[in-house]
């Protein structure tokens, strides 16, 4: 199974047209790769789809940076 | 045709309106999930109708009001469908009475169904719509949600809010290719205005230019233009269909 982090970064990079360099652990979907709210909303699906899990909305709106997204999936594996 | 190989789902479409909106997508080419969520055996009767037009058909029990159930809805035309190009949301109840014999549970039980069901039917399709990057949502509202109406207070709130729900989420799902548009229907003879008494019913008429009252297929054709490619330039729109009572 490939890495998270890999796995996580490739659905941003096609996601939201941002270089591979961009997607550090610490960006921010809105403030640093330039989502806008509706983005974040399609990322958490494809996350879903890629990971085969469900992530409340709740849980959802705490995932702003990719170090969120990252350890929130290793959290439920 | 204008819906050739699209896949619709049609909510309260086993009579009346929806029953004709459901027949209507489907001779116009799409395979259609028929909601109902009392009256199987007519739900049934549609579904074997489109059959007969060549199409795919199944019919799907499931309370609008209830999210659970929604989601259960939507999950089960994904799967029977490969995708969700049109949603109509048409499941209606009325329960008139002057606002100030209203109850309580005839105001609930009318905004629960005609406004938060679309709510709850529009934000489960728009998952798989966005995945797609196209989709068409259309909401049948009532002229009496623009021009109000005595003894329709719940009905006519509902209605004027599905009229404000459709801009909103026009707005909102625009750039990812979804149009989500209204029709407001007059006086359609359907089984629910049958209930209305014949003194009304004249009284309503004479307020009619086209001086007649709207049948089923003036409502179906109208959702087919919005549910075909011919009005993709238009998103937030709420049509009136009332024979030019409300202009």
């Amino acid at each position: 199974m490939a890495d998270v982090l890999e796995r996580v970064t490739k659905i941003v990079v096609d996601r939201l047209n941002v270089e591979e360099a961009e997607v550090k652990l610490e960006a921010s979907f809105k403030d640093d790769l330039g989502a806008d709210s509706l983005d974040v909303v399609e990322l958490v699906m494809e996350l879903e789809d890629e990971f085969g899990m469900e992530i409340s909305d709740d849980d959802a709106e705490k995932l702003s940076t990719v170090g969120d997204a990252v350890n929130y999936i290793k959290s439920t594996m | 045709m204008l819906l050739e190989g699209k896949y619709a789902l049609v909510t309260g479409a086993s009579r009346g309106i929806g029953k004709e909106i459901a027949l209507e997508l489907a001779r116009q080419g799409a395979h259609v999930a028929v909601n109902y969520a009392g009256s199987e055996a007519k739900a049934n009767e549609v579904v074997e109708e489109i059959q007969a037009l060549g199409r795919d058909a199944f019919a799907i029990q499931c309370d609008v009001a209830n999210s659970d159930s929604v989601t259960a809805m939507v999950k089960s035309v994904t799967e029977r469908f490969p995708r969700i190009d049109i949603m109509v949301n048409n499941a209606g109840i009325t329960r008139d009475n002057l606002l100030m014999r209203m109850k309580e549970s005839e105001w609930d039980d009318v905004i629960n169904t005609n406004l938060k069901g679309v709510f709850l039917c529009t934000k489960a399709v728009t998952r798989p719509m966005m995945k797609q990057r196209s989709g068409r949502i259309i909401n049948i509202a009532s002229i009496v949600g623009v021009s109000g109406n005595a003894g329709q207070a719940n009905y006519v709130a509902a209605k004027a809010g599905v009229i404000g729900l459709t801009k909103t989420v026009a707005k909102e799902l625009a750039s990812r290719g979804i149009t989500v548009n209204a029709v407001a229907p007059g006086f359609i003879t359907s089984d629910m205005t049958e209930t209305l008494t014949d003194e009304i019913q004249s009284a309503m008429l004479s307020q009619i230019p086209l001086s007649r009252f709207g049948d089923p297929k003036d409502v179906a054709g109208v959702v087919t233009f919005l549910a075909s490619e011919a009005s993709a330039y238009m998103t937030g729109q709420t049509l009136h269909v009332d024979g030019g009572m409300v202009m």
